[in-house]
């Protein structure tokens, strides 16, 4: 076979580098947990805290220190995100039943927010305004509304995407959460 | 009690794919011996047998829709994907709607193509005709058994069928998306054709000029049909997304664009080949790779291994079966590349301004744009497989290499139709190109300044890359036409292909001139309108004069009726409606549109506020229709070409000229 020949062979190795690639991808779930995050710390951070009239929580910053202590939800919301809307109601019944939930308010307008807050009630200690992403970068955040479960330690112990219902809190989270305390 | 069609159309249904998944296979098989044991009967075996592969997946397709349109709740993929309460219109549009009836329709359009193929190349040897139609067979083979053993449109919920459907995604209840999927699967599956073209150049060895000149009209055709299906989604995603951009970089667009680009490269690419015997490995490699870039735009959506606003529901087995199909199709054609075509000589039959040269250029600036792209779509999946974590790839990425390289492209794309095959001199460019130049130079200059109180050089330079493309044609035809005794004389002689070739680059014009002056001048307010409140972008003045509640078919909505002002004077009222679809609760931004050539106003409502107060999103998007107007006028281009006369006459030529002789590959 003359030299030449082998330069043809060129795009068949490229496709099958692709296709193990491919092969690799499909045994992979996109919204899986990061292994780099799960069991590692909350990481750093120091935020505004959103102003919200209802249950104020009186802080202006807040750190991941304050997440230490009791073993809690951190969750991503936004006014822009409509499945978070779905999801509020239930987290008011979470806080109703006294689970600490941390918000991190996710790329959003500080005004919505609040807005939001007033009128669907506020289930969070507090919430952070996250405006640019950063944190949300940092914690590997597909898109609202996620949550996280910590623990006492402040380190994350299971990662849930899309919204959170009685139906997945009784299933998933709740075992979860309780086998932390 | 006797059964009637209703009852029965979700088996016959089931029965004709079993059908056509069997002629599909005689069709891989009978032809393929044929030509290779020369039998006349086998090879003719070919057009009837796409015949009845059409028929009967014709016919399957016709079931699905009847069980549709007769709210047939007893079929599971009716069920999820239809409701009594839903519009007629939108009933048949559902059969599109989901992932399984999607696939049948892919199918229809191969069955479609493949009789195109058995219809319109009778006149070609009757051993290639054989084995084009063989490697369409083998395509609709995998398609038929991916739809039938893991995706099948007719699976029963029985005994307990549900009391109604849980209706069509609301997205879609929309007249685009009655219509861009079956155009872009035109475009997607069209060039299929091309591909089997190819594999049977490489099978027989004949890939000469006649070659190119059959696979030319079908590549072209595919070419403007994904052309028109890309913009039916830019346009279907700005006004129904209800966020008013129209491209947004996202894996599933990418997938569409990809064949595009290659595609795009391939009807140039072809030229050569035709006109000059040249690149000929490079063609049959580009023919693999639009095809090859369809089916794995079909892996992606499809398989889950990406996650995208378009994703149809995931499911790993069926990841697994299009994978291996990729494998067999894309990797055994490959192979069969590697091995079999031409090498290239190392003699050099054109001189650096030759048209071949730009066309070289043509295609390797379209294939370094299709690489980067493919690359930023592939990135997060391929970092994730690597371990290097979960990474998504944005617009910024995309942008930063993609509108200069498009922008060099169009820079190029002036001088190609006034360059001459084998050479063309530095002072003939030069004699007619400089007037094009100085006109755009002055024109682009000037436009920002009056266009905006601000001056924009990001659209003098946009406005300079589109003049000087549509300024430059114009110079081509009058230099085209100086001999003809009047202007009219002159252009009637120009032939069908030329004016295609100029109305689809003029297209281009128009597309970069709607991308870039959108982009660049858009006008934006997100704000709260209450009832009676005025609100002001650039000239135009908004009114809200007041919410109300409006009923649908299957929906209620909060409508708000503002009122649109010119200059004080008034110009039209709009409609934007929030809407709350019954069956599934979910809610959908209807945008209200005022359309113009020159400019399109937006007005869509975002949240409620108080009982008289809506955030609402009011946008100026200044020559976003020329966006689309510019898809249109390459496929207006398309259709053109593939009219043109020569391509008939031209054929039958070749079969005298070159059946008996057909020369061998490697000679």
């Amino acid at each position: 076979m003359n030299k030449q020949r082998l330069f043809l062979f060129i795009p068949l190795l490229v496709f099958v580098v692709l296709a193990i690639f491919f092969w690799r991808g499909l045994s992979l779930d996109p919204n899986a947990m990061p292994s780099a995050l799960l069991n590692k710390p909350v990481p750093v951070f120091e935020l505004p805290v959103l102003p919200a009239p209802e249950n104020p929580s009186g802080l202006v910053t807040a750190n991941q220190e304050l997440l230490k202590g009791r073993v809690s939800l951190l969750n991503v919301w936004a006014t822009w995100c409509a499945t978070c809307r779905q999801e509020h109601e239930f987290l008011n019944t979470l806080k109703a039943q006294g689970i600490p939930i941390y918000g991190i308010n996710y790329k959003d307008n500080n005004d919505d927010a609040q807005n939001w807050l007033a009128e669907l009630h506020n289930p969070y200690v507090f919430s952070v305004i996250d405006a640019d992403g950063r944190l949300g970068l940092n914690l590997g955040v597909f898109g609202a509304p996620e949550t996280y479960i910590i623990d006492k330690q402040g380190v994350i112990r299971y990662k849930h995407i899309g919204d959170v219902n009685a139906a997945v809190w009784e299933n998933t989270i709740k075992p979860i959460f309780n086998s932390l305390q | 009690m006797p059964l009637d069609f209703v009852q029965l159309a979700p088996e016959l249904g089931q029965f004709a794919l079993i059908l056509s998944l069997c002629l599909s296979t005689a069709l891989f098989f009978l032809p393929l011996i044929g030509a290779h044991y020369g039998s006349h009967l086998l090879m003719r075996s070919g057009p009837s047998l796409a015949t009845g592969f059409f028929f009967f997946v014709a016919f399957a397709f016709f079931c699905l829709t009847y069980s549709f349109i007769h709210d047939d709740f007893s079929v599971r993929y009716v069920a999820t994907n239809s409701n009594s309460l839903l519009p007629i219109q939108y009933k048949i549009s559902a059969v599109w709607g989901g992932h399984e009836g999607s696939l049948l329709l892919w199918i229809l359009m191969l069955a479609g193509w493949t009789l195109a193929v058995a219809v319109f190349s009778r006149s070609l040897p009757l051993d290639m005709q054989a084995r084009v139609l063989s490697v369409m067979g083998f395509v609709a083979i995998g398609f038929l058994s991916f739809i039938l053993f893991t995706s099948n449109p007719f699976d029963r919920i029985l005994p307990m069928p549900p009391q109604d459907g849980s209706d069509l995604n609301p997205l879609l209840q929309d007249i685009g998306l009655i219509i861009h999927p079956p155009v872009l699967y035109m475009g997607y599956v069209g060039f299929s054709v091309c591909f089997a073209f190819a594999i049977a150049a490489l099978l027989t060895g004949r890939l000469d000029s006649a070659w190119a000149r059959w696979s030319r009209p079908w590549a072209t055709m595919a070419w403007g049909f994904l052309s028109v299906g890309i913009a039916l989604g830019s346009w279907w995603a700005y006004y129904e997304l209800g966020w008013g951009g129209w491209w947004f970089w996202d894996p599933v667009e990418n997938a569409s664009f990809l064949p595009w680009l290659i595609g795009t490269a391939l009807i140039h690419s072809l030229a050569v080949t035709e006109k000059r015997s040249l690149f000929k490995s490079w063609t049959i490699l580009l023919a693999i790779f639009t095809f090859s870039l369809s089916l794995l735009g079909t892996f992606l959506v499809r398989s889950g291994v990406l996650t995208s606003v378009h994703a149809f529901a995931n499911d790993p087995e069926r990841g697994v079966f299009i994978l291996g199909f990729l494998l067999l199709v894309v990797g055994g054609s490959l192979t069969l590349y590697a091995l079999r075509a031409p090498v290239v000589k190392g003699s050099t039959g054109f001189g650096l301004f030759a048209r071949e040269t730009l066309l070289l250029g043509n295609n390797i600036l379209l294939t370094i744009i299709m690489i980067m792209v493919l690359i930023g779509t592939l990135y997060p999946l391929i970092a994730d497989a690597l371990n290097l974590g979960k990474i998504s790839v944005g617009p910024p990425y995309f942008n930063v290499f993609f509108l200069p390289l498009m922008g060099l492209l169009c820079l190029l794309m002036a001088f190609g139709p006034l360059a001459n095959w084998k050479r063309t001199s530095g002072k003939q460019f030069l004699s007619l190109l400089w007037k094009p130049w100085v006109i755009s130079l002055i024109f682009a200059l000037l436009f920002p300044l009056f266009y905006r109180d601000t001056y924009e050089p990001l659209a003098a330079l946009t406005v300079f890359v589109a003049s000087w493309v549509f300024t430059a044609l114009i110079a081509d035809t009058l230099y085209r036409i100086r001999n003809g005794s009047t202007l009219v004389n002159g252009l009637k002689k120009l032939s069908l292909s030329y004016y295609a070739m100029v109305i689809a680059h003029a297209g281009i014009a128009v597309t970069v001139t709607g991308v870039g002056l959108t982009s660049i001048y858009t006008e934006e307010r997100d704000i709260r309108m209450e009832v009676g409140q005025h609100v002001q972008v650039v000239e135009y003045e908004f009114v809200l004069n007041k919410l109300v509640k409006v009923e649908g078919p299957n929906y209620i909505a909060d409508e708000a009726q503002i009122s649109v002002f010119k200059d004080g004077q008034f110009l039209r009222e709009m409609k934007p409606q929030k809407r709350r679809y019954l069956a599934s609760g979910s809610t959908m931004t209807e945008v209200a549109l005022d359309v113009g050539f020159f400019r399109d106003l937006y007005i869509a409502m975002g949240e409620p506020l108080t009982e008289t107060a809506w955030a609402m999103r009011v946008h100026l998007k200044p020559f976003v229709r020329w966006i689309w107007l510019g898809a249109l006028m390459m496929a207006l281009g398309a259709v053109l070409a593939v009219a043109d006369k020569r391509y008939r006459k031209a054929v039958k030529q070749d079969i005298q000229v070159d059946l008996p002789t057909g020369k061998l590959l490697n000679e």
